[in-house]
């Protein structure tokens, strides 16, 4: 009986210990080709990733493999998530391209470019319905940007530089 | 006199601050406004304006490009707006907001493949100088602005998307712009004036 009672309490404390952070939700569906791999969400599963509440700073960027000025900011991201991965900045990178495109262009471009932050892949085609929920003056235009921690948060609908990206970024540490 | 001074500050202030407000909004037309008319190159070199059509009641404006995965996952959806709409007083005008030099196939000479390849029923305007855009307020392609010609002018009925599936035609539940101008031909009030999609941001 009191190893049932240990267990229990163990199971509870472990539990407890989960409820801090919210499970990731379940992905739509898995693409894996190679070592490469990315799940899928609808939005109500995205807004776990743009709603966490920890002391890491979260980059969170709308791109797609079709979007030049996007592609042309990603090697700053990744520049990014690679020299403050000490300092608590996560970058996460949401491709809006289109689903049915996510085996033949989105796997080869994460493959081919060697990309390093984390990607998911955006699945809900009625966007009227979530671009508010990602920010209420976002027009809808790519690329854009979330960068959050805890309750601050600031959007840009625009592409950085660099400089400016890591500027942003230094106003959350 | 101290009240004077008051009122006179209060008015300098409210002044200024809207001065400000109005700087931050952002530019371009909301649903009310009047839009401009525009004489823009078509596909055929002819300049074409919106007061050409004589016997239209209205337009369907629709900001879109050659090369936007979005706006070509619209193409046939646009030709069957004009298709239907045409005839009823409300065609469609195409416009690609983006700068050639920027974007190599949204070129003029792309744009005449284009609608050639897709059968485009509706005039398919080069937007020179990226001048007209800006002045909508468009932000993205597709984007759309449907208007009603009234006494006053083309008065900005709806701004939006098309519809609320860009991935699948047939998973469509509000298509947007036939709703909006289904409800001007019967006089009615847009119920839903203003959406957002997601959309290749226009390059100047």
């Amino acid at each position: 009986m009191k190893n049932f009672l240990s267990l229990f309490a163990i199971i509870l404390l472990v539990s407890c210990n989960k409820k801090e952070e919210n499970p990731a939700p379940r992905p739509l569906k898995t693409y894996t080709e190679g070592n490469v791999s990315v799940n899928s969400y609808t939005f109500s599963g995205l807004e776990h990733f743009l709603k966490k509440d920890n002391d890491t700073t979260y980059v969170v960027n709308f791109w797609a493999t079709w979007c030049v000025p996007c592609v042309e900011e990603l090697p700053h991201f990744e520049k990014l998530n690679a020299t403050y991965k000490d300092k608590k900045v996560k970058v996460l990178l949401v491709s809006i391209d289109f689903p049915k495109m996510a085996e033949s262009k989105l796997l080869p471009f994460i493959k081919n470019n060697n990309l390093k932050s984390e990607v998911v892949l955006l699945n809900d085609p009625d966007a009227n319905s979530w671009i508010n929920k990602v920010d209420p003056t976002w027009s809808g235009a790519i690329p854009a940007t979330v960068i959050y921690k805890k309750e601050k948060r600031q959007f840009y609908e625009k592409a950085f530089t660099y400089e400016e990206l890591e500027a942003e970024v230094n106003k959350f540490l | 006199m101290k009240t004077t001074i008051k009122i006179f500050a209060f008015v300098l202030l409210a002044g200024l601050a809207s001065a400000f407000t109005y700087k931050t909004t952002v530019a371009g037309y909301k649903v009310g406004d009047i839009a401009t008319d525009f004489s823009l190159k078509n596909i055929d070199s002819k300049k074409v304006a919106l007061k050409d059509f004589k016997d239209a009641k209205g337009y369907i404006v629709i900001f879109t490009c050659n090369h936007c995965p979005y706006a070509q996952a619209y193409e046939d959806r646009i030709v069957a707006l004009d298709k239907k709409y045409k005839k009823l007083g409300y065609p469609v005008i195409a416009i690609n907001p983006n700068n050639p030099e920027k974007q190599k196939e949204d070129s003029f000479d792309l744009m005449k493949v284009k609608a050639k390849e897709k059968g485009f029923t509706f005039p398919y305007l080069l937007d020179e100088g990226q001048k007209v855009y800006p002045q909508y307020g468009a932000t993205k392609t597709p984007h759309v602005y449907v208007l009603q010609k009234t006494p006053k002018g083309n008065v900005v009925k709806y701004i939006g998307a098309i519809d609320d599936n860009y991935g699948d035609e047939t998973a469509v539940k509000q298509k947007y712009v036939q709703n909006a101008v289904d409800a001007l031909l019967k006089n009615k009030e847009v119920s839903v004036k203003e959406t957002k999609a997601i959309g290749c941001s226009i390059k100047a």
